[in-house]
């Protein structure tokens, strides 16, 4: 039985989605009307999708050189932060508040990955007053010196 | 000489003080391993959304100028290049540091950068106007090819894959046509209401070098920065001026390297640094003592990197092709204040492009003088943890792509950009051509369609694109780039293979 290695697969399904998101450009493309408006999508998605199969080819035959794909262990340190992140960014920006919800996924962000004990008292400290610190940064960049209107906030 | 009357507009105090800010600001930044200057001046430019047009670009070329130039600090005091671009310098600072020379080695790399980084400079001045002149002649096929060339120069030679770069520049291209179109006003690939005005290029730039270096520092999991800081004595500044002095070959080799290898677009810092200290140690005296903390390996490879930044701005002003990732963004920057580069830039907004030149040579400058006094305090940042780097990182670039057009659909943009570019570039594709592509999109389509017109009342789309001596001297040079790389890449595979068959 032929092995498969992790990265072939990975690299399988990676350019068979970018071959995907190709083919259906291209096809867009050449049936969206006014035709004039697709002449240049027309040109490019040609291209896009000639070399978007022939990467899709070379990761089937395993003839794939460049890019390691994402190990096990990475993923595994990637996806809590990158869960905190896209909750912050498509739901609670603006459900809580840019500045409560920044706030929140900073502490967050920080106590998860910081490497100083999670035990002591001190470390915890440490965290609330540098996440004091980013909101007060914050604060001062975008609201009172860049005037940046954001959406209402939960807590004020 | 056009550019000494503009002079004086350096020193306007909102002017002079963007110059420091970013100057300063820029070494620090560049200090800390993990943000690239793509990325630190990714990040500053929504804050120059908020500026006039030629304080805006004076905060990035200054951000831009320094943190290449900052890099050098981490790559001597911890042994942690703070960009690809300060590799070679950390092959003999950080033995010189380790030798108890830690504030010799800063103060000749912070030399060394200014010479070189004035002489690019100076060979950006005098370089700029002469192309934009010449630009002048470049109708809507010349400006099509080179758009394209701009996207496969930087696809096919940024890339580790050829294939994968030109793909990446292809999925640029298709970005840039998300929206409606410019002349028939039909909507084209909105699949979600954010994307009605299009992609955003700030939040698009931010996404695309900020997110994935995010998510590779939360990748790494919990990774104290164990490097430890050599604390550096007091050394005579003068002892250094001489020491600069007495190593002219060194100076020059990595001035000359930097200058000429800034004008290729897509080569870099990094590989201006390596050849440089490569050809220094080759024509040298006393190669014997490279790598075991020779003052000439610091000076050539930091006055080439600091060598390359000018000339890599001559081929981003005069023809809008973009020499490094970071002139892309620069690109980005000059583009939301509706400044086109070429003649337009020189004829009708010649305060801002001189004024922003000009700013950079002053920078180069400056960025000697506090180099020298910042670098203990950038080392001390260079050993900030990357939980808070990352997460300092993330709230930047969610707060910066909002702040452009008080946008939520920006900011979904920005993030799926950027999570979707963190996992192609786990696949050996590459953020630089896709941007290329993003910026170089609508000026390519542009002339596109006006030089489909201009064909189809005259001889035809294939005599008017394919024939003349200019468009056949660009699609020549798109080949070549494209075929040189491809050579490079199966000579690299090939070499590698010999090595695992010994090994």
């Amino acid at each position: 039985m032929n092995y498969v290695s992790l990265p072939r697969v990975q690299h399988i399904v990676a350019s068979g989605f970018i071959a995907a998101v190709g083919m259906w450009v291209a096809w867009v493309s050449y049936t969206q009307q006014p035709a004039e408006a697709f002449l240049f999508p027309r040109l490019i998605s040609t291209v896009f999708v000639v070399l978007a199969v022939w990467t899709f080819v070379k990761a089937i035959l395993g003839w794939t050189k460049v890019g390691h794909g994402v190990s096990r262990r990475d993923f595994v340190w990637l996806l809590p932060g990158l869960i905190v992140a896209l909750i912050y960014i498509f739901w609670a920006a603006k459900a809580l508040g840019f500045y409560t919800a920044g706030t929140i996924a900073f502490f967050l962000l920080l106590s998860f990955y910081d490497p100083a004990p999670h035990g002591e008292a001190k470390t915890w400290i440490k965290r609330v007053i540098i996440t004091a610190g980013f909101l007060a940064v914050m604060y001062g960049l975008f609201a009172m010196l860049l005037k940046v209107y954001t959406p209402r906030e939960i807590f004020f | 000489m056009e550019f000494l009357y503009y002079f004086g507009d350096v020193f306007t105090p909102v002017s002079f003080g963007l110059l420091l800010l970013g100057t300063i600001g820029g070494l620090i930044l560049g200090a800390t391993p993990g943000l690239s200057p793509t990325m630190a001046v990714a990040l500053l430019i929504p804050f120059t959304f908020h500026l006039a047009p030629v304080q805006g670009l004076i905060l990035l070329g200054a951000a831009y100028t320094s943190t290449v130039a900052g890099g050098a600090v981490s790559a001597i005091l911890l042994k942690i290049p703070g960009a690809p671009a300060n590799i070679a310098t950390t092959l003999d600072g950080h033995t010189m540091a380790k030798q108890g020379k830690g504030a010799q080695a800063l103060q000749l790399s912070f030399l060394a950068s200014a010479v070189g980084g004035v002489i690019g400079v100076l060979l950006l001045i005098f370089l700029t106007p002469v192309l934009a002149q010449w630009a002048l002649a470049f109708g809507p096929s010349h400006l099509f090819w080179l758009a394209i060339l701009g996207v496969t120069v930087i696809g096919s030679l940024d890339s580790a894959s050829v294939v994968k770069g030109l793909l990446s520049g292809c999925i640029g291209l298709w970005l840039a046509t998300i929206g409606f179109d410019d002349i028939m006003g039909a909507q084209r690939f909105i699949f979600h209401p954010a994307l009605g005005g299009g992609i955003n290029i700030i939040a698009a730039l931010i996404g695309l070098f900020a997110i994935p270096q995010v998510l590779t520092m939360f990748a790494k999991g919990r990774n104290a920065t164990n490097a430890e800081v050599i604390e550096v004595e007091k050394h005579s500044i003068m002892d250094a001026v001489r020491e600069i002095l007495r190593r002219p070959k060194a100076l020059s080799i990595g001035t000359i390297t930097g200058s000429v290898i800034g004008l290729i677009p897509g080569v870099g810092g990094q590989i201006a640094g390596l050849v440089a200290y490569d050809q220094t140690k080759k024509f040298s005296s006393e190669r014997e003592k490279f790598g075991k903390g020779h003052s000439e390996g610091v000076i050539a490879a930091e006055s080439a990197n600091n060598a390359m930044v000018g000339p890599s701005l001559v081929p981003l002003l005069t023809l809008s092709i973009p020499g490094s990732p970071t002139a892309a963004v620069l690109l980005g920057g000059l583009l939301i204040h509706g400044i086109f580069p070429g003649t337009d830039l020189f004829d009708n907004h010649p305060d801002v492009a001189w004024t922003f030149i000009n700013s950079m040579l002053i920078g180069q400058i400056l960025m000697c003088i506090f180099g020298l006094y910042v670098a203990g305090l950038a080392a001390r940042v260079a050993q900030v943890p990357q939980s808070v780097m990352a997460a300092v990182v993330l709230g930047l670039a969610v707060f910066g792509s909002y702040s452009v057009q008080s946008s939520m659909g920006d900011v979904y943009v920005m993030a799926t950009l950027g999570v979707m570019m963190y996992f192609l570039e786990r696949f050996g594709f590459s953020a630089a051509p896709l941007v290329l592509g993003l910026i170089l999109g609508p000026i390519a389509e542009a002339n596109f369609i006006q030089g489909s017109m201009i064909a189809g009342a005259t001889d035809g789309m294939a005599s008017y694109f394919l024939t003349g001596a200019l468009n056949i001297v660009l699609i020549a040079i798109v080949i070549a780039s494209i075929a040189y790389s491809v050579w490079m890449e199966l000579r690299s595979r090939r070499y590698t293979s010999k090595e695992e068959i010994m090994a």
